[in-house]
């Protein structure tokens, strides 16, 4: 053991705790991705010097490479696509935990692995794999290269489940036995089925959870490296990625109202026709042009905004920015109301309208603001459509029911952008919409919004 | 079981506990940049990449090894940078920008 590498680790250990407790406040978030960073280098610094290294050659290049796709996907992703960039980034990690995985096994094969090593590098290229294919699914459904629907076939949940089952079996047997390289082979093609094949049925609006359980099992790879080479840095980073993803997957299927098991195994697939036929033969909706809602607009007092996927992807952030501030010219109060599984990550919505140049205290979580909306003027909906659905709190039919809302139709009058009347995604219909006071504006979001504030000003 | 292999796991033990105490203190607001966050850090599997990369043992790892390097490069250095680019955007009432 060098000393000095291993004072480096330790380090570096504390200086990934200590930049994740800075993300617990906007103004201290930076400052934490410096300490982080610094962290990084300290643990890569401590590896270069490693002695099994004997060329630098691929290191180097790969490197380059890397650093180069790295700081150009940084940089040049739009703030809308980040899901797609999050998604991605869980494939990379999957992959390289599992490739270190296999590289690991084929050298130092059965003779030297004990079986806890064994059952460590079998998790890790288990769930590395998984993660990798699962997450270029998901990435391909963000990016729509894939359909977003839920896509069922019969027998479905039997094969996944059986997959998995024999997964773990495998998993077992070759703990116990190390020598048995065909099982380990056949486990990473085992595995990168079952990515593809968990994630195939789950539709756009359950991305959340998706995203932030394959964020956990990154983490988790990462982690089961960490053991299999006796590397506690690797360990300590791994664990802290696994809670936190593991936390955030909590948050959303809490604000769903839904379990893993749930969401995992899909029970949408089926809601979707029924409901889709009722919204057909629903009640009326009143339509207002973009003038009558400036009316409305112009004659309140207070307004909050709930923004959904439809701004993301109308890319309406600084619309909605520009329509604000000529409200706030005029005196009235206007609050952004974030619920937690609006868009398809966590927190998807703040980083949007932060990118419009939103002040933060105007980003006002669920619970902290829903007793407001019956005190508001206006509600306006840009782009939500589940979060706000009444039926979650007074219809137990809907399939969204228990559900955590947004009280939008407890606000004196609601304007609802909308792109069409087509349903939303679960495809459930939506009673705020045909309610006596909502107006629905059909049209592109970002389109109505610079419209609105256009009337507003003059 | 080796000695080494039981403190790992009192390791990660407790590691994962302060990962569950700071990270419930995270407000929604932080959610996105903190998975991008993570992901940087857990990036750290470049470690072990970059043994695998280097060591010379056969053709096969190596090339496993550059995929592996790559790959977790792109996590680490993009991570960083795009966590960074989006806290930069949180700004106070009455923030420059």
């Amino acid at each position: 053991m060098n000393v000095t590498v291993e004072i480096l680790y330790l380090v570096s250990s504390l200086l990934f705790v200590l930049g994740i407790r800075g993300l617990t406040h906007p103004e201290s978030a930076r400052r934490g991705v410096f300490l982080a960073e610094l962290g990084m280098v300290f643990a890569v610094a401590g590896t270069v010097v490693h002695p099994d290294i004997k060329s630098y050659v691929w290191i180097i290049i790969a490197g380059v490479i890397g650093s180069a796709i790295g700081v150009a996907m940084a940089a040049l992703i739009p703030m809308t696509k980040m899901p797609e960039r999050i998604a991605l980034s869980h494939a990379f990690g999957g992959l390289a935990a599992a490739l270190v995985g296999v590289c690991h096994y084929y050298l130092h094969g059965a003779e030297h692995l004990s079986h806890f090593t064994m059952g460590a590098l079998g998790f890790e290229v288990l769930f590395g794999g998984l993660t990798f294919t699962g997450s270029l699914m998901a990435f391909g459904k963000l990016q729509g290269i894939l359909s977003s629907r839920n896509i069922t076939y019969p027998g479905q949940n039997a094969m996944n489940i059986g997959l998995f089952a024999s997964a773990l079996a495998i998993l077992i047997y070759i703990t116990v036995n190390p020598g048995a390289a065909f099982f380990f082979y056949l486990m990473l093609l085992v595995a990168f089925g079952l990515g593809v094949l968990i994630v195939l049925p789950i539709g756009g609006a359950d991305m959340p959870v998706v995203i932030t359980l394959l964020n956990s099992y990154a983490g988790l790879a990462a982690s089961a490296t960490g053991f299999v080479l006796e590397n506690n840095v690797l360990i300590i980073a791994g664990a802290l990625d696994g809670a936190s993803g593991f936390i955030l997957s909590i948050v959303m299927s809490k604000a769903m109202n839904r379990s893993f098991t749930n969401v995992l195994f899909g029970a949408f697939g089926k809601v979707d026709e029924s409901a889709t036929k009722t919204q057909a033969s629903g009640a009326p909706v009143r339509e207002a042009s973009v003038g009558d809602a400036a009316m409305i607009l112009s004659g309140a007092t207070s307004v909050i905004v709930v923004p959904g996927y439809g701004m993301a992807v109308a890319q309406a952030q600084h619309a909605v920015r520009e329509l604000a501030e000529h409200l706030e010219k005029s005196g009235t109060s206007v609050k952004y109301a974030i619920h937690p599984v609006a868009g398809r990550m966590p927190g998807h919505m703040n980083v949007l309208l932060a990118e419009a140049n939103i002040p933060y205290e105007q980003l006002h979580e669920l619970d902290e603001i829903n007793d407001e909306f019956a005190d508001t003027d206006v509600c306006l909906v840009v782009g939500a459509n589940d979060v706000v659905n009444p039926a979650a709190k007074d219809n137990p039919s809907s399939p969204i029911y228990g559900m955590p809302v947004m009280n939008a139709d407890l606000a004196r009058t609601c304007i609802v952008l909308k792109r069409s009347m087509n349903p939303g995604f679960a495809g459930i219909e939506n009673e705020l919409f045909t309610k006596e006071n909502t107006v629905l504006v059909f049209g592109d979001a970002k389109d109505t919004l610079t419209k609105m504030a256009e009337a507003l000003a003059s | 079981m080796s000695h080494e292999l039981i403190i790992g796991l009192y390791i990660f033990m407790l590691a994962g506990f302060i990962g569950y105490g700071i990270i419930t203190g995270i407000p929604p607001l932080l959610h996105t940049p903190l998975m991008a966050f993570t992901n940087a850090i857990s990036g750290i599997s470049l470690v072990g990449s970059l043994v695998m990369a280097g060591n010379d043992a056969s053709v096969l790892t190596t090339i496993l090894g550059f995929v592996a390097v790559l790959a977790a490069t792109i996590n680490v250095v993009g991570g960083f940078l795009i966590t960074d680019r989006m806290l930069k955007m949180f700004k106070k009432k009455g923030g420059r920008r």
